[in-house]
């Protein structure tokens, strides 16, 4: 069979729950393609929707309406044979917690099917790699969170797959536990993974993310490169400015303008009203987040505060 | 697919064994059960033990297979362990098949060590032993299919338990285990013949008095219908409460 020219291929998927004109349209007619090897971006709030296109992509929810292709394999008809070369990781660690961190990834191997000679030997290559070699004996439910979502992710990896999806993987875990994740998910494209992640942290995927979905309200709202995304807003400037706290600290605030001048004048006027003192005023390129400000008009501190994580 | 099917409902039905079923506790509940059910019965009525043992065989049968399975699926479901399997390359009437035969499993290895001890106490002389092994694996079934019903049907343990509960009890009364069915009014026996435990009860006796298969074959088909009318639903329910 030769290789598909796109890893996932997305046409009108639509998710629907309850009666057609009175029920909740979670995903809206979407259209994407993600292409082999990139880690493809799936970006927006608490429901937008992409928690359900993950369901539909990997068979655990039937979609309303519209087409997927998945590896090449059509998802309405080859499912069982999908399920075969994806590897999940949900927003929750879900393995056993009894299992040992070892025994986990055994039982994942049996059920997909890897050959009893290779697991063993796979098993001590992925604790290895996930800094899990002296926790390979300990039940899940006493490993830390990080070590939790990183033995989740081994466990999703065990049975070699071509696409990963990733759902929300930084959630709830603490900055360094964050970011030895993130440096974690940037090398598997480099062994061919296709990864599908979905985050609510702007910053991760602009990190992480070789092209991304920006998500509003079950639609896509746009699509593209970090660059391209920001570059629709060459024309805008970014006006930074930090203000002192009420009681200590700082507290930074942006605002996205056309003329400079005028988006100077829009913060120090904001900050004079309310009687805080400016540290500093500085024009920066813009970034994921005011083109996500811009494109879905929602505040970019909805997303950080929603899932009250530490990601960052 | 059917490869895929039956690996994958090795790996699960073990995992389930191992880390639900044979732990001390409920290893001890299940041995614990009948045995005071028969010794309470025997301080009773001493000289009719012998009789109680087809309806103690099926009661044991009855809770090994029904009261962990009907806990297993609602606890993964809840912690979502459940959904990991779903994603496995299995389908889903497999799944829960997986999930019937480590609840038959352990009612079985259970139910057992209570004929062992039966036998060792009465002897074996007579007993229809393809009738007999036949028919506990056919109860088990139905018993074990009663449980993931149960628990696909409700979104906790408790309810879980509960409704385990109500349907186990009435059954374990009406079912023949202590009083013959023949004994019962009209309108409870017309309930005991609704009952899976009924039928089980009466082939189980039906085995160990030597009886031949066609003196139990109704009750063998009406085990198997059981079987299949539990365990259908359970996988629809399934499906749409995944949705």
């Amino acid at each position: 069979m030769p290789e598909p020219t796109a890893a996932i291929e997305v046409a009108g998927l639509t998710k629907r729950y309850g009666p057609p004109e009175t029920g909740l349209v979670a995903v809206d007619h979407i259209d994407f393609e993600v292409r082999p090897g990139e880690i493809f971006g799936f970006l927006g709030p608490n429901g937008a929707g992409k928690t359900t296109t993950i369901r539909m992509l990997t068979g655990l929810s039937r979609p309303t309406a519209g087409h997927a292709r998945v590896l090449g394999l059509d998802l309405a008809r080859d499912m069982p044979r999908i399920k075969k070369k994806i590897g999940v990781v949900p927003e929750a660690s879900n393995l056993y917690a009894e299992l040992t961190a070892l025994d986990n990834l055994i039982f994942s191997m049996q059920l997909y099917g890897v050959p009893r000679r290779e697991r063993a030997r796979r098993a001590e290559e992925l604790l290895d790699r996930f800094r899990l070699a002296g926790k390979r004996d300990v039940p899940f439910a006493r490993l830390s969170r990080g070590m939790k979502r990183a033995l989740t992710i081994a466990a999703a990896l065990a049975h070699r797959p071509a696409l990963l999806f990733l759902d929300e993987p930084t959630t709830g875990l603490d900055v360094i536990s964050a970011r030895g994740l993130r440096q974690m998910i940037a090398g598997f494209s480099d062994e061919g993974v296709t990864v599908f992640l979905t985050t609510h942290y702007l910053e991760e995927a602009e990190r992480l993310c070789d092209r991304i979905a920006l998500l509003v309200q079950g639609q896509i709202v746009a699509l593209d490169t970090v660059e391209g995304l920001t570059a629709s807003m060459q024309e805008a400037t970014t006006v930074e400015v930090t203000l002192a706290g009420d009681t200590d600290g700082t507290e930074t605030r942006r605002v996205v303008d056309n003329d400079v001048a005028a988006a100077v004048q829009a913060s120090l006027a904001g900050a004079q009203a309310e009687g805080r003192r400016v540290l500093a005023v500085n024009t920066v390129r813009p970034t994921l987040e005011d083109v996500f400000v811009q494109l879905t008009g929602l505040s970019a501190d909805v997303m950080r505060a929603e899932k009250g994580g530490k990601g960052g | 697919m059917l490869i895929d099917d039956l690996r994958g409902m090795w790996a699960i039905m073990l995992k389930d064994l191992r880390t639900y079923y044979f732990k001390p506790p409920n290893v001890s509940w299940g041995l614990l059960f009948p045995f005071a059910f028969a010794l309470a019965f025997a301080i009773r009525e001493p000289t009719n033990v012998r009789d109680l043992v087809p309806g103690l065989l099926a009661l044991t049968i009855l809770f090994g297979t029904s009261s962990m399975e009907a806990i297993v699926i609602t606890f993964e479901r809840r912690v979502g362990a459940l959904e990991r399997l779903l994603l496995a390359p299995l389908r889903l009437p497999a799944l829960l098949v997986s999930k019937l035969l480590g609840g038959m499993v352990f009612g079985l290895v259970t139910a057992s060590v209570v004929l062992t001890v039966a036998l060792a106490l009465f002897g074996a002389v007579g007993v229809n032993w393809p009738l007999l092994i036949l028919t506990m694996l056919l109860s088990a079934a139905a018993f074990s299919a009663l449980g993931v019903l149960i628990s696909v049907a409700v979104k906790e343990v408790f309810e879980a338990q509960t409704l385990a509960n109500a349907f186990r009890f009435p059954m374990m009364f009406l079912g023949g285990v202590f009083v013959p069915t023949t004994l019962l009014p009209t309108g409870l026996r017309i309930v005991a013949h609704v009952l899976p435990l009924t039928y089980a009860v009466e082939a189980l006796r039906v085995a160990m008095q030597g009886g031949s298969f066609a003196s139990a074959a109704l009750d063998l088909v009406a085990l198997a219908f059981f079987t299949a009318v539990l365990f259908g639903p359970a996988v629809r329910v399934l499906a749409r409460r995944m949705e």
